[in-house]
């Protein structure tokens, strides 16, 4: 039941966009979040969402993985898109009631469908292809200026590569805990809210023992070889700018001008 | 007479039309009597913990069927709690589901979801506690105060609580010292001869299974290998060990004897052996 999570899953590859420093991924991921909102016409989110199409194949990531990974909120697409259907002004199309569906609430609905699509793809395509301790790596350097108003940064970081690291094995241990509660005859199918929220509790508890118990091990794991935070730690891998890191960067503002041009040119949807 | 347990043509299939497709089960059909005493063996991965899971409704078959005393359990898959009364369960390391304040209250999980009366309740409890030689003194104590082998004591008597007609123990003695292991596992079998009910023991030890099964079904790579009595199964040590199993050391150099010409039988405890060789060494032990 809790195994079928995409969204948020590193996909082991060796394609180009694998082996892209992962500082560069996520700051081009956050940018094109950005880009997604500043595009204001057609064009320039087909744009967009042509070269989301283009990395996405570049990655070597199977299309079912993209697929499975908007299933989950294929919901709020859904929602979002048919709440905007009845916004917006324009030629009245149908009516049904007091509401009315416009040509423009039509396009605003394609629109906002498309925008919600590409964001979810583009941060796919970032999980899929970095791996959680790439990612908290990236970070850690990216927020490293942060040190000089004494954020703890790599303590920051180090919590975060811990927390992503135990959330398989934690989803784990509430199957198999929940499997053992069901032997003895738990309920946890049926009866109201309350009741619901009330059978939690045999897998809760258990759940939080055995997380404590996991903490305080790892603590004495790290203690053991001697961890005491950021202090004068080396990499084993060192993150290296590459020429093709450059190359994506540049990439990346050139798609931001092509997208303020369209802005500039073609007239806004939204 | 029916049989406590039958399968069909069991089969199941983890993450069906994914990348990730695993066949963990195929083909199993096994009948098990009331009152059997069986031993599940295989190497790790072979799907025994799948198996085990179907018997008591946890997992839905991919196809086949499992039947309780000739009833489909997935007939009704609204009552399923009820087959999962019948069919108790202990899985690895049981201590981990222990959440209860006190020792009694957490036996007393499994007989008050069956909504039974609370005296029966507190019998059960008390009862089955005492099978699995808890003192009375411990029951009123948090579980989590307890040592590792009085929390897994805890965790069985939750189960045999329910007073199922059968009882799946998934690897019961892992994890603890050999005194443990032995006093553990001579409760279990004391508890079996006691309520006469249908007993499976998951283990990787041998010497275990050898001791205590009176059948041991071998499970290799999805499939069932062997469901025979335990003397006809330990004979085929060949067989075993290319599956990645041992037969338990006593038994091997049995049979080495034997294959040396000596008139010894396939044996599986060291007191049968000592029972075999004492006389053959007092006539001077001639080869036939």
């Amino acid at each position: 039941m809790t195994r079928d999570i995409a969204l948020g899953q590193y996909f082991p590859g060796k394609s180009p966009v694998h082996r892209l420093d992962p500082r560069v991924k996520l700051v081009l991921t956050i940018a094109f979040i950005v880009y997604i909102f500043v595009a204001n016409n057609f064009w320039g989110l087909g744009f967009l969402a042509l070269v989301t199409l283009g990395i996405m194949v570049v990655s070597s990531v199977p299309v079912k993985m993209y697929f499975k990974s908007m299933k989950g909120i294929l919901f709020i697409v859904l929602f979002t898109s048919v709440l905007n259907l009845f916004y917006g002004s324009g030629k009245v199309l149908v009516q049904i009631g007091f509401m009315q569906i416009t040509d423009d609430g039509i396009r605003n609905a394609i629109f906002i469908a498309v925008r919600i699509v590409c964001l979810i793809l583009f941060s796919s395509i970032l999980t899929f292809t970095t791996s959680p301790t790439e990612l908290t790596d990236a970070m850690e350097r990216l927020m490293s200026p942060l040190k000089v108003l004494h954020v703890k940064v790599h303590e920051i970081s180090m919590m975060m590569t811990i927390a992503l690291r135990f959330v398989p094995t934690l989803l784990e241990e509430t199957d198999k805990i929940m499997a053992a509660q069901k032997a003895r005859g738990a309920d946890m199918e049926s009866g109201g809210l309350m009741q619901r929220i009330k059978s939690l509790i045999p897998v809760l508890i258990p759940l939080f023992v055995s997380s404590f118990r996991r903490a305080y091990e790892l603590a004495m794991a790290m203690e053991c070889r001697c961890y005491h935070g950021g202090e004068g730690r080396t990499k084993m891998k060192v993150l290296h700018m590459e020429a093709m890191d450059y190359a994506v960067l540049v990439f990346g503002g050139a798609v931001l001008v092509v997208i303020l041009l369209l802005n500039h040119f073609v007239p806004a949807v939204i | 007479m029916t049989p406590i347990l039958e399968t069909q043509e069991l089969c199941y299939t983890y993450g069906v039309e994914t990348p990730f497709e695993k066949k963990a089960v195929q083909n199993v059909s096994i009948k098990i009597e009331q009152g059997d005493f069986i031993g599940v063996i295989g190497h790790t991965g072979s799907g025994k913990s799948t198996l085990i899971q179907m018997l008591n409704g946890l997992i839905r078959p991919t196809s086949g069927k499992v039947l309780l005393a000739g009833k489909d359990i997935w007939e009704e898959p609204k009552k399923i709690r009820a087959v999962r009364f019948r069919v108790g369960m202990v899985f690895q390391y049981p201590e981990d589901q222990l959440f209860e304040e006190t020792v009694l209250k957490d036996i007393q999980f499994g007989p008050r979801n069956m909504k039974l009366t609370e005296n029966e309740i507190e019998q059960r409890a008390r009862d089955a506690a005492k099978f699995v030689g808890l003192p009375d003194e411990l029951l009123d104590k948090s579980p989590f105060e307890l040592s590792g082998g009085e929390k897994r004591r805890v965790a069985i008597a939750g189960v045999i609580a329910m007073d199922p007609d059968v009882l799946i123990l998934d690897e019961p003695t892992a994890g603890l010292d050999p005194a443990g292991r032995d006093v553990l596992l001579s409760e279990i079998v004391s508890y079996h001869k006691i309520r006469g009910n249908t007993v499976l023991l998951v283990s990787h030890s041998m010497e275990d299974v050898a001791r205590v099964a009176d059948r041991v079904l071998v499970m290799n790579a999805s499939h069932m290998q062997m469901f025979d009595h335990t003397a006809e199964v330990f004979a085929h040590d060949k067989e075993l060990e290319s599956i990645g199993l041992q037969v338990p050391q006593v038994t091997k150099i049995m049979a080495e004897l034997k294959s040396r010409g000596y008139p010894v039988e396939t044996c599986l405890t060291v007191e049968q052996a000592v029972a075999q060789l004492l006389p053959l060494i007092k006539k001077g032990g001639d080869r036939v």
